[in-house]
């Protein structure tokens, strides 16, 4: 038995997805020739776009700028206000929050290096963004305010449409990066007023490798990548058309599914979670009201977070830390430090993330095998010693 | 950088099988209680290192035979990742059978090798090399308490970096002997800082006293002084070319003299150097504070007498413009 419970990071793609995507292939054709085969692939370009830009609530003025990942449409925006900065628009602020994903905190500690200013949000117990304080933080030169809609790791809703309320009232652009939103939550970016929203396939089974960057009419915009006339100009480099296709398919599948999230998914999820508290000193976080219906932010007192994902694993358990402590870097616990937890309980957090493919029995395995995983780990740990050096 | 470094977040596929092993099933792991050494006649060590608030710790008992020094059995806990519990594992098991004196002398080097399956293949990847460092740490605590010591007395404080145990004078000496100027160059030669890379500069896993690219700062440094004391020493300063006595004074002027003006937010600008009758001149602007001070002319003596002084030659004349 399997039970892959690390969907935040990325998920499997859907059988249906899969077949779109392998028979979008034949369509080789350039889509920019003008012969036979370049009107199939442009014809099979307006299909997904007939799905992608209802899906998410855009405008048929606004653009959908099919990229290679939620990276790539991150760095585009906020390389739009450095380029604006740099030209001399006086422009130098940037707000964001200390939950968003490397691929906003990387480019703009790159914009701090040519001199533009960042302000790091705070988050709460919840995980969630104080209004008050984004509004204080606004100032004159502010050029744009960028707010993840769920992040990545714990799955914490921030209020976007009230922020997005905000960031009109000042004349501010506003991005969200929607990766970890999509697919578990219905969007429509008109109605929350965003002017830009950048997203992912691979995070709601869809095929990695594709993306798409969504840019309000009017919104600034500056290529990341120039060269020929495709996206209409604004993003070179050939399309990955049946990335394109299947991303389509896949977010059209997602949003019919979304009740699915909410109803039996959720219930797995709350099932999972009241089993873990059932085991002597866990602790869960964040009010659900304010988390993704699929995720379980928990700790485990005793138990340091890699060597949890390592029993976990030998079972054919597959989570997350919510750290970076089994990548290269050494750092772990930002999650749970963040949501106001000492240290030493920061270092034994998981996060557990279902998808609408997670089933019952894979839940109820996890939770026969839970409590001998922490048994076993616990006997090791040096926090439930009973004699200690005097 | 180069082909293996383009696929990140390799760990696990790294450890060996005795890790892999030791942490499924660590075989020394457990601890004694202060009846138990009572009833065998032997003195319970009990000794912490780390914290859980820094991601790690490990706790190793010891029963110590009094008479002999030998540490007849040992156990451990440890809150760790899958390596921090091998390590701690592996080091326990080398600690028994060893006098208290022996196993102080075990290092995390020690346990890494006794971990690998092929001994010229590391046990684990260089990042989690930090994670047995703790192995090393713990010995000395608990040799620290059977001998009644201070722990920080025992621990060998010239090592700067941990994971690879080089001390201060070795990465001196490579930075002397191949004039060494960047971490890079010196890694030709020592695995200090290849591991966590905490040490090698300021914001890294851990803070340290001291990281490497300051040692190599300050050898680099004392290299340059020491270079101009030969020179002046053992070259006839009113017998160098005009070429020489520029770069000697220039060297000697920024080493010597702009940071004694400094201090007082002063400088001096080398504007020529000419040969005149026998008499080097020596061409020169104040700047900074210098360029108003009242005493700058007696300045200008002090700057000339030095200079003299340094090179033994009186053919040196300052000349204020």
């Amino acid at each position: 038995m399997k039970a892959y419970l690390d969907n935040n990071s990325t998920t499997p793609m859907d059988k249906r997805v899969k077949d779109v995507y392998c028979n979008a292939t034949e369509l080789f054709g350039n889509v920019n020739v003008i012969y036979q085969l370049g009107i199939d692939a442009r014809n099979a370009m307006n299909k997904a776009y007939d799905i992608l830009y209802p899906g998410i609530g855009a405008d048929n003025s606004d653009d959908i700028i099919i990229t290679s990942s939620t990276s790539e449409g991150n760095n585009t925006v906020i390389k739009t206000f450095l380029d604006a900065f740099l030209k001399g628009n006086g422009k130098k602020h940037i707000i964001t929050t200390v939950s968003e994903h490397s691929s906003i905190k990387g480019p703009c500690a790159y914009a701090k290096t040519l001199g533009m200013e960042v302000t790091y949000l705070y988050t709460d117990e919840n995980g969630r963004i104080d209004l008050k304080e984004l509004e204080n933080a606004i100032r004159e030169d502010t050029a744009l305010i960028s707010i993840l809609y769920a992040s990545n790791e714990s799955g914490v809703i921030q209020p976007i449409k009230e922020i997005s309320e905000i960031a009109r009232k000042y004349n501010i652009s506003f991005h969200c990066d929607g990766a970890q939103a999509i697919g578990k939550v219905k969007i429509n970016v008109r109605e929350l007023g965003v002017d830009y929203f950048t997203f992912g396939a691979h995070k709601f089974h869809g095929p990695k490798g594709v993306g798409a960057l969504y840019v309000r009419e009017g919104a600034p915009y500056v290529n990341l990548i120039h060269g020929g006339n495709l996206m209409g100009g604004k993003r070179s480099g050939s399309v990955y058309l049946n990335g394109m296709i299947a991303m389509a398919e896949a977010l059209k599948l997602a949003n019919e599914n979304l009740d699915l999230i909410n109803t039996k998914i959720s219930k797995l999820r709350d099932r999972l979670e009241e089993a873990i508290l059932q085991i002597p000193d866990t602790k869960s976080y964040i009010d659900k009201k304010y988390r993704l219906p699929n995720t379980v932010v928990a700790s485990f007192r005793g138990i340091e977070g890699e060597s949890m994902l390592w029993d976990l694993n030998v079972n054919g358990i597959y989570a997350a830390t919510g750290s970076s402590c089994s990548s290269e870097r050494l750092e772990g616990s930002e999650v749970l430090e963040a949501l106001g937890e000492d240290p030493e309980i920061a270092h034994t957090g998981i996060i557990f993330s279902l998808s609408r493919f997670t089933t019952q029995e894979e839940i109820d395995y996890v939770i026969e095998k839970l409590p001998g995983i922490v048994e076993r780990l616990r006997d090791i740990s040096m926090t439930y010693a009973k004699v200690a050096p005097k | 950088m180069g082909r293996n470094d383009l696929i990140t977040g390799n760990v696990w596929e790294q450890y060996s099988k005795k890790v892999i092993d030791r942490m499924n099933n660590p075989k020394y792991l457990g601890e004694f209680s202060e009846e138990e050494a009572k009833e065998k006649g032997l003195k319970l060590v009990v000794a912490d290192f780390g914290s859980e608030a820094c991601g790690d710790s490990v706790r190793l008992y010891w029963l110590v035979d009094p008479k002999t020094d030998k540490i007849v059995d040992a156990r451990f806990r440890s809150f760790g990742c899958g390596t921090a519990i091998a390590s701690s594992d592996m080091m326990t098991e080398l600690t028994i059978g060893k006098t208290v004196d022996e196993a102080m002398k075990i290092t995390n080097l020690d346990v890494e090798k006794a971990l690998r399956d092929d001994p010229n293949t590391p046990a684990f990847p260089p990042q989690k090399m930090h994670c047995s460092v703790m192995a090393y740490d713990v010995i000395i605590e608990a040799a620290a308490k059977y001998q009644g010591k201070n722990a920080d007395d025992l621990r060998n404080s010239e090592i700067v970096c941990e994971c690879a145990r080089v001390t201060r004078k070795e990465i001196e000496d490579i930075v002397k002997e191949h004039n060494v100027k960047t971490v890079e160059e010196l890694q030709k030669y020592t695995d200090a800082g290849k591991y966590c890379k905490s040490c090698v500069a300021p914001g890294g896993h851990e803070e340290k006293p001291v990281y490497l690219v300051d040692i190599i700062k300050d050898v680099q440094e004392q290299m340059k002084k020491q270079n101009l004391k030969n020179a002046s020493q053992t070259e006839d300063f009113d017998k160098m070319s005009l070429i020489k006595k520029i770069k000697a004074i220039e060297e000697f002027l920024d080493t010597k003299i702009k940071p004694m003006l400094a201090m007082d937010g002063g400088s001096l600008e080398l504007l020529d150097i000419r040969e005149e009758d026998g008499i080097t001149k020596v061409y020169i602007r104040y700047m900074g504070a210098c360029a108003t001070c009242a005493s700058g002319g007696a300045t200008l003596l002090a700057i000339e007498d030095e200079i003299r002084k340094f090179f033994k030659s009186d053919k040196i004349k300052i000349e204020q413009i």
